[in-house]
């Protein structure tokens, strides 16, 4: 029987193409972690309602995967769906011509432009993956610590700071699980989680590539006056708190808020295994009844290898990939991750359900150094780490970082200049 | 004579293997990464020969030769740390070892060579996890004796953090000195210790009179194993703090700066030609360093036949 399906496979692999009553589509991705949920869930669910079309899901190391990928394009041998990078990674690819253009897709329909922003040409006029799913950042707490100090989740600033004031004064939790040692904590959810409250989400970022925004204007420093008290808030040694210690703290109860990306929901939740619950809020506004804004980032697609013998059988993977009923088994499977399709999806996970809520009451943005301003170098996206990290430690003032953004930025990319 | 005097095949068979080899693996892609320092992308893409427009932008543009002159600063702090603690110490240690009266001291040598052999990996995390303010031991320990007020999150501290961590490369290093010194020591004649004692030189002006100047070559060598290896430092401090080696840049060194160039980091995408002219401009301050050394100091050191 193995011997079988191993000749099945090897034939499958070596006469792809030739004319057999099934076809193999073999996926390309980084998300190893979910091996399983792909091979338990999502491709039996495909195959069922097409019995003619076999799905093999082969992932790589997450950190190896875009070299990986790239020299398996060049030899002409990598599978026929390609999981997609947001932005430049993909775009790249595309431009390539290893990317098919996939516009014309009817699935395309069931995705906003934010959703297909990450993998479009930058004029939007081509559409080369089909979007899977984002993570939207906030601040999850620890709702039983709340209920203890009598405390609500903040909906404005100053409540939140009042909030953080309680929980230092009781003094049996740390306020805020955050470190600045590795960096990017304190950019993707600082920064970008309180960020587009600020610079007013997509109108921001969109203005900031179209030069008509500078990082030095009110709604790009605010951001980084507020991560600056902020320290106050974190805990002892915050310095030298990694990425791993931050979580723990929350898990294991010694924080009491953590500022979240909700691919959390999927790592704190059988950690913490009922020992205390879980809640989330999403970042807090100005003054009461300001609209909110959230970060709702792009971060997975699916797209097609230009030299798959397989088009149309994986253009009918990728048109099931963006119905509701794909976007249903994915976001249920992994929860925190959230499925980009428009029509809404029924999650049974309540953390997960509280973060997508926000899609109805905020105006969603992906993270603004993403698109287009992280393409020369200085690298934003890398500045900004160091900028947010500096600021929270207090060696650098908003001003001077926002200051050495905008000059670094300035300093390759012709709308700013 | 010289007509009949076969040809002697025999020495170039015997050094094929080795040439051969090292041509492959290190000469020719030597050779390839100064050529890569020479080219760069056009707009549209292309490779195309620049000349020494790399090094102009590497050490003409602020933005790039900050970067670069703070790496070198804290590459050559990295280096006099070990040079002031790591080699003095190992030199004291090799003293102790191989004074007669010592007891265990295969154990002691045993003990202190181990981290040597222990993997960058294994010793950044548990450093980490040592000096970790939330986990480690290393607050807890200066509790008990009551200065607790000294710790600080070192690592994570711009003006500590390379420090730190030269501390503790030279804790895994130090039994490399230790161990040559050691051999150096062993090698003494009995006759000149015997000697010397009978003029009456003993105990301190011993050390100093006599064998310090009998193991000064083994010191060159180490100083010079020490230069080469800090100056292409990089897995420690990866380990540790990330490729953006952080804070702010405190323990970027010219590793660290050439990996995050060459490879690119997160959105970064890397740059081939950028990063060929960094490890060219390394290549140059090693091949300085060693030569200072061979041509000023290794010709002057006074060698003892026994």
């Amino acid at each position: 029987m193995k011997r079988t399906i191993q000749f099945a496979l090897l034939s499958s692999t070596m006469l792809a193409g030739a004319a057999t009553a099934q076809t193999t589509l073999t996926i390309e991705s980084w998300r190893n972690d979910d091996l399983q949920i792909w091979q338990q869930t999502i491709i039996p669910a495909f195959e069922a309602a097409h019995p003619d079309i076999k799905v093999v899901f082969s992932p790589s190391a997450p950190a190896e995967y875009n070299a990986v990928l790239n020299s398996k394009l060049d030899a002409g041998s990598a599978g026929d769906l390609i999981t997609c990078r947001p932005f430049d990674a993909s775009l790249e690819l595309f431009n390539k011509g290893s990317l098919a253009d996939l516009t014309d897709l009817p699935a395309m329909a069931n995705f906003s432009d934010v959703a297909k922003s990450a993998w479009q040409t930058d004029d939007g006029s081509a559409t080369f993956c089909v979007p899977m799913a984002s993570v939207i950042h906030g601040f999850i707490y620890n709702k039983t610590a709340f209920e203890e100090l009598g405390l609500t989740p903040p909906k404005t600033v100053d409540e939140f700071y009042s909030v953080l004031d309680a929980i230092k004064a009781d003094g049996n939790y740390i306020p805020m699980a955050m470190g600045t040692a590795d960096q990017w904590e304190a950019a993707t959810m600082a920064y970008q989680n309180i960020g587009p409250t600020y610079w007013k989400g997509e109108e921001g970022r969109r203005a900031l590539i179209a030069g008509e925004q500078k990082l030095t204007e009110e709604g790009w420093v605010e951001p980084f006056r507020q991560l600056a008290r902020w320290k106050d808030y974190l805990g002892d040694g915050f310095e030298a708190q990694t990425y791993p210690d931050s979580q723990n703290l929350f898990t294991l109860g010694r924080a009491a808020i953590y500022p979240a990306g909700s691919w959390e929901i999927g790592v704190f939740t059988p950690q913490i295994d009922g020992a205390f619950e879980m809640g989330a809020f999403a970042p807090p506004v100005a003054a009461e009844g300001d609209t909110c804004y959230i970060s709702d980032h792009t971060d997975i697609a699916l797209g097609l290898n230009a030299a798959s013998p397989n088009a149309e059988a994986a253009r009918t993977f990728l048109e099931w990939t963006g119905s509701p009923e794909f976007a249903t088994l994915y976001a249920n499977a992994l929860p925190g991750f959230f499925s980009l399709n428009s029509t809404p999806v029924e999650m049974t996970d309540p953390l997960a359900q509280d973060f997508v809520s926000w899609r109805s009451s905020c105006e969603p943005t992906i993270r603004s150094t993403y698109q287009i301003l992280s393409r020369g170098t200085p690298n934003l996206e890398n500045e900004t780490w160091n900028a947010s990290a500096n600021v929270i430690r207090g060696t650098e003032t908003p001003e001077a970082a926002a200051e050495r953004l905008q000059s670094g930025l300035a300093s390759w990319y012709e709308p700013q200049k | 004579m010289a007509a009949g005097r076969p040809v002697r095949w025999h020495i170039a068979v015997f050094l094929a293997p080795a040439v051969l080899v090292y041509t492959t693996i290190m000469i020719i892609p030597l050779f390839g990464t100064l050529n890569l320092s020479l080219f760069t992308f056009d707009a549209a893409g292309q490779r195309v020969f620049a000349g020494l427009a790399n090094f102009r932008t590497l050490f003409g543009d602020p933005r790039w030769s900050d970067a670069f002159w703070n790496a070198l600063g804290n590459n050559a702090w990295f280096f006099l740390v070990h040079m002031l603690v790591q080699n003095p110490i190992g030199i004291a240690l090799a003293a102790l070892l191989s004074s007669p009266r010592l007891r265990m001291a295969a154990f002691y040598r045993t003990a202190i060579f181990i981290p040597t052999i222990l993997s960058f990996v294994i010793v950044g995390f548990v450093w980490k996890l040592i000096l970790s303010p939330i986990w480690g031991i290393a607050p807890d320990m200066l509790d008990a004796v009551g200065l607790k007020a000294l710790f600080a999150p070192w690592l994570g501290k711009e003006e500590y953090a390379l420090t730190t961590l030269a501390l503790i490369s030279v804790w895994q290093f130090v039994g490399i000195p230790m161990m040559l010194i050691y051999a150096a020591m062993l090698s003494i004649p009995d006759e000149v210790i015997e000697a010397a004692e009978m003029d009456g030189v003993t105990a301190w002006s011993q050390f100093w009179k006599i064998k310090l100047p009998l193991i000064l070559p083994s010191i060159g060598i180490i100083s010079i194993l020490t230069f080469v290896g800090n100056f292409n430092a990089f897995d420690l401090i990866y380990v540790s703090q990330g490729a953006l080696a952080g804070p702010n840049f405190a323990t970027d060194i010219l590793g660290t700066f050439l990996y995050r160039t060459f490879f690119g980091f997160q959105l970064q995408l890397g740059d081939p030609h950028m990063g060929a002219t960094i490890a060219t401009a390394m290549f140059g301050i090693i091949l300085v360093g060693v030569s200072v050394y061979l041509f000023a100091i290794q010709t002057r050191l006074r060698r003892y036949q026994f």
